[in-house]
């Protein structure tokens, strides 16, 4: 156990330095780091709790997705059937199916074929297996389509990949300081933005949908008429002030998909903020023939379901540019550019979890931390020193050296350091010390047997390993399970004390004995000083 | 210079003795903390009841609590609870969640923002919505079982099922206490509580498996010894390490809880608690004398009652039986 050769020793020793040297890199400013080589640039991520910033989960509405996706199909019917001169009635969204019933029992098969045509084989991974998007089924008159479930699966995640997209954009927009977004679980967006200390602005641009349409105002009735009629074209929208309604029509007649550019500005005659939009070709050419059909007519901006003005057309559009006014103040009418601009949500976000840290608590916690590690440290060191005078010094080093590795491995993973991270490398300090602890006690003990010094060393060791590489499994698992289920902070705990127990294991099995080697070569002791 | 013992050599103490104590108490206590856990129950954080936490330092002079309570009183946001926190500035505000999802939860936030405005500093504000807190709960238990489980497994292929069950008995135990301790002192139920009970776990594992392992090895080697006199060496052998590693592990802990900050107090605390005072205990008095109810060592030969000194164990080398196969190997 006590022997090593040459090239052993000093792999070993390099190993321990350049890990130690990853954690180099932190004892710099940022400023001085950036100037480094890439690879040598490696830090460790202060968490959210540490540098203050604030942190918010969103969730994609996944009920919208799936009523959207229904409605889209019940149109898809619509125009099969139109199509093949199908005759019927009932067509409706019942439960998570699309139903409709055919008129004439001629025209069953026909129906069958022609609206199984609609499912298609899926791609991706979920197509390897055979699954298609739609299961169908006829009962009597009756033809049932029902979306399957990987098909609602890959909606769900086309959903979400294009709401991170765009709540990428719009974060991007607001101007914020190395924000991070990223996926969580199937329907969650995490998105952290260090430094934030009021997101207020951040959840309002974030919670709005952003889905504008540019539609005709209903003029056959009045909107109170139509809440009693129900007509089936139109539908009555609120307006932006409390108790304002509208009749708008149901069609479309251009949406905000097809803007390319949204300004906030200033009107020249009333100088109220307003937002200036310019549409694509093909926006700009719908909205001309629009505008030129209804001259003298009022149409309708409608913002997620809300009439944001209701203009009377005075002279045709054709130059695909107009503005957007609504009683909006200069930070209303900013927002509302960088919505359009960044594009509509597939579906509307909630907010489920909010965390925010002041940059306050963030230093405070990064003092109590050093604080804690400092005297967590000086307390150990010194009854190390009195418990085993010289082999605790060794230990000290081992454990000195442990620590600096952790700090490398950390800074290598670009690891977040959370609060609970901390106390995770002060209770490490606790691992490896007893590491430590288990190989003296065993040599005490093996001397108090009646074995030489060397000999008591050596079976110290021997013996000491086997149970020191039991115990730290255990707690190894552990933290591995902690990491599995846990979020932030908690993950923060689990990669430290994880990786304290890699380093420590390392430390115990090649750096502690190399040490007490080479005190044994140079001293060849008689009496063990233990 | 004269080194620190805290435990003399050669000490022979009977622990294994204890067992008629310490197995009532041990349930005794046991069962209390079951009920305090289902009738005075824990005190759930956000993470897992949802709602909304705000830490806010009031500028310039201390906090009137009294004020402050009347203002947010007026939001009737339904139940809240005002503490001051670590500081007299310093002021912990909890929100029980709001009827109405997500969003209600945000609207609550917004309010007290807007009530309190530019008077205070907002040091940490928390919002847990229902959806999240309901999966936060079932993820941390399940995290807790899979853990148990886990090591389970690992202690069963490493040692035999004897050692695995009862190292299983002894940190249920563990975690149960623990759970009550934090029921009696109405410490904070959140995630970090179950950070610090998957800790306690492993730590307390970590401890009962030193043990273990050494009474696997007197197994092997002594070959006659009584069941209890055997117990009762292995953990005399690793007394001494097991009292300098939570000496050590204290003074860590120690210097978290007096400088850790109150972000972590609760941590601590239970760890405090769960490792230093029930893990020491446990694998001492629960842990090692339930391996004999679990059976360890029938099936050795001489039985139970052949009489040999427990002296024997730590005793030169000329008492000391022939050696083992393993031994041998060891030796080397």
């Amino acid at each position: 156990m006590l022997f090593f050769t040459r090239w052993k020793a000093a792999a070993i020793l390099l190993t321990a330095l350049i890990v130690c040297l990853f954690a180099v890199p932190n004892f710099f400013p940022d400023s001085m780091v950036q100037k480094w080589p890439n690879w040598a640039q490696r830090h460790i991520v202060l968490g959210l709790d540490l540098q203050g910033g604030s942190s918010l989960l969103l969730e994609v509405d996944t009920n919208s997705v799936h009523k959207e996706v229904l409605q889209t199909l019940s149109e898809n019917v619509l125009h099969t059937l139109r199509e093949a001169r199908i005759p019927f009635t009932g067509r409706a969204v019942v439960g998570n199916a699309v139903q409709v019933h055919i008129t004439r029992n001629t025209d069953y098969d026909t129906a069958l074929t022609k609206l199984r045509n609609l499912s298609q084989p899926l791609s991706g991974y979920a197509g390897t297996t055979g699954q298609r998007s739609l299961d169908v089924s006829q009962n009597g008159d009756l033809i049932a389509l029902t979306p399957t479930d990987p098909a609602l699966t890959e909606h769900i995640r086309q959903a979400v990949d294009q709401s991170i997209e765009i709540v990428q954009r719009r974060v991007n927009e607001l101007g914020l300081v190395e924000p991070s977004i990223q996926r969580e679980g199937t329907d969650r967006i995490l998105v952290q933005v260090p430094g934030l200390q009021d997101p207020t602005r951040l959840k309002e641009i974030l919670g709005k949908t952003a889905k504008l349409d540019f539609r005709m105002v209903d003029l056959s009735m009045t909107p109170e008429q139509a809440e009693q009629a129900r007509p089936t074209e139109s539908e009555v929208l609120d307006g932006e002030q409390s108790g304002q309604k509208y009749l708008i029509e149901k069609r479309v007649l251009v949406s905000g998909a097809d803007l390319v550019d949204a300004q906030p500005g200033f009107d020249q005659r009333t100088n109220e903020p307003i937002v200036q939009f310019r549409f694509n070709s093909s926006g700009a050419r719908k909205f001309a023939e629009a505008t030129q059909a209804n001259v003298g007519k009022p149409f309708a901006i409608v913002l997620d379901n809300k009439v944001v003005s209701a203009p009377v057309i005075r002279e045709p559009i054709l130059g695909g540019s107009g503005q957007i006014s609504g009683n909006f103040n200069v930070q209303q009418a900013n927002d509302l550019a960088i919505l359009l601009r960044a594009g509509a949500l597939p579906a509307p976000l909630t907010i489920v979890e909010e965390r925010t840290v002041g940059p306050g608590l963030g230093q405070d916690s990064i003092n109590a931390g050093e604080h804690a590690a400092y005297a967590g440290a000086a307390l150990v060191v010194v009854f190390m020193l009195a418990t085993y005078g010289l082999f605790g010094l060794f230990a000290n080093i081992a454990v000195t050296i442990n620590v600096a590795m952790i700090f490398g491995i950390l800074s290598l993973l670009g690891a977040t350091l959370t609060l609970p991270g901390i106390a995770g490398i002060v209770l490490t300090v606790g691992i490896a010390v007893d590491s430590n602890v288990l190989i003296y006690e065993r040599i005490r003990e093996e001397v108090r047997a009646g074995r030489t010094a060397i000999n008591a060393i050596d079976a110290g060791f021997t013996r000491a390993l086997a149970t020191i590489l039991d115990s730290n499994i255990t707690t190894f698992i552990a933290a591995a399970v902690l990491f599995y289920i846990g979020t932030g902070p908690v993950r923060g705990f689990a990669v430290t004390l994880g990786v304290g127990i890699i380093t420590t294991l390392f430390t115990a099995f090649t750096l502690t004995r190399l040490i007490v080697a080479y005190w044994v070569r140079m001293w060849r002791p008689r009496v063990v000083p233990i | 210079m004269r080194l620190l013992r805290i435990v003399p050599d050669n000490t022979k103490f009977d622990f294994m003795r204890f067992r008629r104590i310490s197995f009532p108490i041990s349930a005794l206590l046991s069962i209390a903390a079951i009920c305090l856990f289902f009738f005075h129950g824990l005190n759930f954080g956000i993470d897992f009841v949802g709602g909304t936490l705000m830490e806010v330092q009031t500028k310039g002079g201390l906090a009137d609590l009294g004020k402050m309570r009347a203002t947010i009183g007026g939001l009737h946001l339904g139940d809240f609870q005002l503490q001051e926190f670590g500081a007299p500035d310093d002021v912990l505000i909890r929100i029980s969640e709001q009827p109405g999802g997500d969003e209600a939860q945000q609207a609550a936030v917004q309010k007290v923002r807007d009530t309190l405005g530019d008077t205070v500093d907002y040091r940490r504000v928390e919002v847990v919505g229902p959806s999240v807190s309901t999966e936060l709960l079932s993820y941390g238990t399940i995290g807790l079982v899979l853990a148990i489980v886990a090591i389970l497994i690992y202690l069963w292929f490493r040692f035999e099922w004897q050692f695995a069950l009862g190292a299983m008995i002894a940190n249920v135990h563990d975690l149960v206490l623990t759970v009550g301790f934090m029921s009696l002192t109405h410490i904070d139920f959140d995630l970090t509580s179950i950070a610090a009970l998957l800790t306690i776990l492993g730590y307390s594992l970590n401890d009962t498996v030193v043990i273990y392992d050494r009474i696997r090895e007197m197994l092997r080697r002594y070959k006659r010894m009584s069941m209890p006199d055997l117990l009762n060496a292995s953990v005399n052998a690793t007394l001494s390490r097991s009292i300098v590693t939570h000496v050590t592990v204290a003074m860590s802990l120690l210097a978290l809880l007096l400088f850790g900050g109150q972000a972590i107090h609760s941590f601590t605390a239970t760890m405090m608690f769960g490792v230093v005072l029930v893990g020491t205990y446990t694998s001492v008095f629960i842990a090692s004398p339930i391996l004999i109810y679990l059976g360890v060592g029938i099936g050795r030969m001489g039985g139970a009652e052949e009489p040999e000194p427990p002296a024997a164990v730590a005793a030169p080398a000329p008492s000391r039986p022939a050696p083992t196969p393993q031994r041998a190997r060891a030796r080397r």
